[in-house]
């Protein structure tokens, strides 16, 4: 059989097209990286406590943990313009909620299904919103997050408010249909928004390269003519700049951009995978090598933050955690005539 | 023998057209690939070829004539040899070289006139123009009202809310610069331009998704599906995303949007594009599902299905855009959602349907009144919620019912009529409630097998008289 001619190179033909720059790591003051830092902290502790109370019964259900993910929710999100941009994600939601300052109460009440959660008891750890805070979900069906920011996209367009939308997905997302779909209208009507591949390797028990065809999912926009960039989603202040660069090319008009994060989950999938796809050992060289927090933490040392001042974070986090979880325990389950509410919102 | 040429078909449900334009004259030689004549459907205005050689003898039908029957003569031609006023074309085909016409085939493929048998279609039977004859109590009395097509009304409905609220756009396949599949959206990029009226990529899931996202963003999309069929593709947004949100999200988030284009059997197209999906969707929480049988009902329920801030899907139907109805000219023209109407007044039995299926339920009741059976029709117009109120008053009046619905009969809308008689409306049935419904099967394409697959008048006169104990 003929072999077919050899290809010079398996990188994408480089065509003349604008690309954006490579994005610089963030240079953050000594404050803007403690907020950081306790940002992260409070998302790893506020987690580790969900973990706790769901081994307790208090919380039911799916249950994804972000913990080892902290930075890309923390980096990106800090970037934006509270009062203009939208974010929206999948089932992993939790620290996305944090990192927006929704107070930690509300959201652990939502995970133990009570009245006083954000929405009300009814949505659960998957579906948690703050249109307040332009905060989309939560949203349960793996890719359907993204389909529906291309349609927050469309809506900051077509109001003209100049807000951008960022809509994050997982490596496995990465492979439904309607992301491509996504891809070619976003591209098409140049819709500002950002595409974050949250990149933590496994697809619940399948790795990437068991996965996907083309493992560099920040190329998976190529024939959209979508630009994509890598970035390392263990480093904080790495995210920061990518978005950095990412906002200035959406905002600039000239339509979506890939962000492909590549972090690491260290739970499993949900509270009920034991996680045997992947040997403890691999686990234990990330957490050593590239935890999020310890990095920031190192960084906050050399900028001379004392170990006090660490020590002291820790425990006011832990406070604000215990706090949130003697509420969530606490607070009483939805009125019982709260079935029929909210089904509709209006009566016919 | 000359050759006939005869009024086309240009679409499925084509009957008649106008002949807008002859291309050609008497005398001119024509090859096939030749354009003859422009043809106007109420759709768009098509192209005719010819398909035969020779020259064009004589013209039959002039050009500006309108309501073309579908296989009426409009010219012939005149082959080689034959007497034509021009000369024949020089290089034809040998007459050996003709291909010899096929044997006729046995008796059932010959048509009434012992010619071809032409396609026909069991959907003849469904699509009626049947009027209540109950007026809308809604309609103030000395209203004028004016001849409208249901497509027309449905885009009237669309424009007018347009107009009305900046946040509605309408978003789909070829519902911009092609003016829409079925013409429903005729006109309005026009009037509201392409930021407002916009064509998609073919791409059901994904713009099905982006509308819902936009709706959850603020907006009032209007999303079109040429045809139902292809929003299965779409269904995990439209049940998943639009119907759960607000109540996932404890009532903090909405989406505003209608899902809207044609559901159920259109004519010949085969099982994969002839579903009603009434059942489907009306079995969600969450979700206003509407099925407007006439032209004033298409508008007024459009209308309010537009300002719901409620997820809509607003099934149409393919069969009744180009029917005619009267609709009343009022400025803001807009009916309650979750109310279903009396479209005929009667005592004897209650005839309960939706969609399409209320002018078989009306045909029927006509031949049922001429044998001394009096119906009410109850036209449900909204299948969720569902005005369970109407029905049983109904049937408390007659104490019998039949549900008639161009659709299947299993989990059916039907069936869920039938349980509701018998969880609340027992005591008032002197009968069982029967259901006329189309077979249990995918919807064949053949002619014969499509008609015996549909619903029609007569099985309803049929299973009207069983609970009348008439039959």
């Amino acid at each position: 059989m003929a072999k077919a001619p050899a290809r010079k190179s398996t990188e994408p033909a480089k065509t003349n097209r604008e690309r954006p720059e490579e994005p610089q790591r963030y240079q953050a003051s000594k404050e803007e990286l403690l907020e950081f830092y306790k940002q992260m902290l409070l998302i790893r502790r506020f987690e580790e406590k969900a973990g706790q109370l769901y081994g307790l019964g208090f919380i039911g259900g799916f249950c994804h943990l972000y913990i080892g993910q902290e930075a890309v929710a923390v980096g990106l999100q800090s970037a934006l313009d509270g009062d203009k941009d939208s974010v929206i994600t999948g089932y992993r939601d939790h620290g996305h909620m944090l990192a927006y300052g929704i107070d930690p109460k509300v959201i652990m009440a939502e995970l133990t299904g009570r009245a006083a959660g954000i929405s009300k008891g009814k949505g659960g750890s998957m579906h948690m919103f703050s249109t307040e805070k332009k905060f989309y979900g939560g949203h349960g069906i793996v890719g359907a997050q993204v389909a529906l920011g291309t349609g927050l996209a469309f809506a900051h367009k077509y109001n003209e408010d100049g807000g951008v939308a960022m809509a994050y997905f997982g490596d496995g997302a990465a492979n439904q249909g309607q992301v491509y779909e996504s891809f070619n209208m976003a591209e098409l009507w140049k819709l500002p928004i950002i595409y974050v591949i949250e990149n933590n390797q496994y697809a619940m028990g399948t790795s990437v390269n068991r996965s996907s065809a083309e493992d560099q999912l920040y190329k998976r926009g190529e024939s959209f003519r979508i630009p994509g960039i890598q970035v390392d989603g263990m480093d904080v202040l790495a995210c920061r700049g990518a978005a950095e660069e990412a906002l200035a090319w959406v905002r600039a008009g000239k339509g979506p951009i890939i962000l492909e994060m590549k972090t690491y989950r260290y739970r499993g999938h949900s509270m009920s995978d034991p996680a045997k796809y992947r040997s403890r050992e691999e686990v234990q060289s990330v957490r050593d090598k590239s935890d999020p927090i310890e990095q920031v933490k190192h960084e906050l040392e050399d900028m001379k933050v004392t170990e006090a001042e660490l020590k002291a974070i820790e425990a006011e986090i832990r406070k604000i955690v215990n706090e949130a979880a003697d509420f969530s325990e606490q607070t009483p389950e939805p009125d019982p005539s709260e079935l029929y509410t909210d089904v509709l919102v209006e009566s016919y | 023998m000359a050759i006939e040429l005869k009024m086309p078909a240009l679409s499925p449900t084509m009957e008649e057209g106008t002949l807008a334009k002859w291309l050609v004259k008497e005398g001119d030689a024509v090859k096939s690939g030749d354009i003859l004549a422009e043809i106007e459907t109420d759709k768009a205005t098509m192209e005719f070829e010819a398909v035969d050689e020779g020259t064009i003898a004589k013209i039959l039908v002039a050009e500006g004539t309108d309501n073309v029957k579908v296989g009426t003569v409009i010219a012939t031609i005149a082959g080689e040899g034959e007497d034509a006023a021009a000369p024949a074309p020089a290089a034809a085909p040998a007459p050996a070289a003709a291909p010899a016409p096929a044997p006729a085939p046995a008796e059932p493929a010959a048509g009434e006139d012992g010619g071809p048998k032409k396609a026909d279609s069991g959907t003849k039977q469904l699509a009626s123009e049947k009027a209540a004859t109950v007026k809308d109590p809604a309609i103030p009395e000395g209203t004028e009202m004016v001849k409208t097509t249901v497509r027309e009304a449905l885009r009237d409905a669309m424009a007018e809310e347009m107009r009305k609220d900046p946040r509605v756009f309408v978003m789909g396949e070829e519902v911009a610069e092609y003016q829409g599949a079925y013409k429903v959206t005729q006109g309005l990029l026009e009037e509201f331009g392409a930021k407002r009226v916009i064509d998609t990529p073919i791409t059901e899931y994904g713009f099905a998704g982006l509308g819902s996202g936009a709706a959850m963003g603020g907006l009032k999309p209007i999303v079109e599906f040429m045809t139902f069929n292809f929003a299965m593709q779409a269904i995990d947004h439209i049940v998943n995303s639009a119907a759960k949100t607000n109540y996932m999200s404890g009532g903090q988030m909405r989406c505003p949007i209608v899902f809207r284009g044609p559901n159920g059997a259109a004519s010949r197209v085969a099982a994969q594009h002839s579903q009603n999906y009434g059942p489907w969707y009306a079995s969600v929480p969450g979700l206003i599902v509407i099925a407007p049988y006439d032209a004033q009902d298409a508008k007024g329920l459009l209308k309010a299905a537009i300002r719901s801030e409620d997820p809509v899907v607003f099934l149409e139907n393919e069969l009744m855009y180009g029917r005619t109805f009267e609709v009343p000219k009022l400025d803001d023209y807009v009916l309650p959602i979750g109310k279903a109407r009396i479209v005929r007044a009667g005592k004897d039995v209650t005839i309960v349907s939706y969609s399409i299926g209320v002018g078989v339920a009306l045909e029927a009741a006509e031949k049922l009144a001429a044998e001394g059976v009096d119906a009410e029709v109850i036209d449900l117009r909204t299948l969720r919620p569902l005005d369970t109120a109407t029905v049983l008053e109904s049937l408390k009046k007659t104490n019998r019912m039949v549900v008639v619905e161009e659709g299947w009969p299993v989990c059916s809308i039907s069936s869920e009529i039938v349980a509701v008689a018998m969880e609340q409306g027992f005591d008032d049935l002197d009968a069982p409630v029967l259901r006329v419904t189309n077979e249990d099967v995918p919807l064949p394409y053949a002619a014969n097998l499509e008609k015996l697959a549909l619903i029609t008048a007569d099985k309803v006169v049929a299973a009207v008289k069983k609970v009348t104990y008439r039959g």
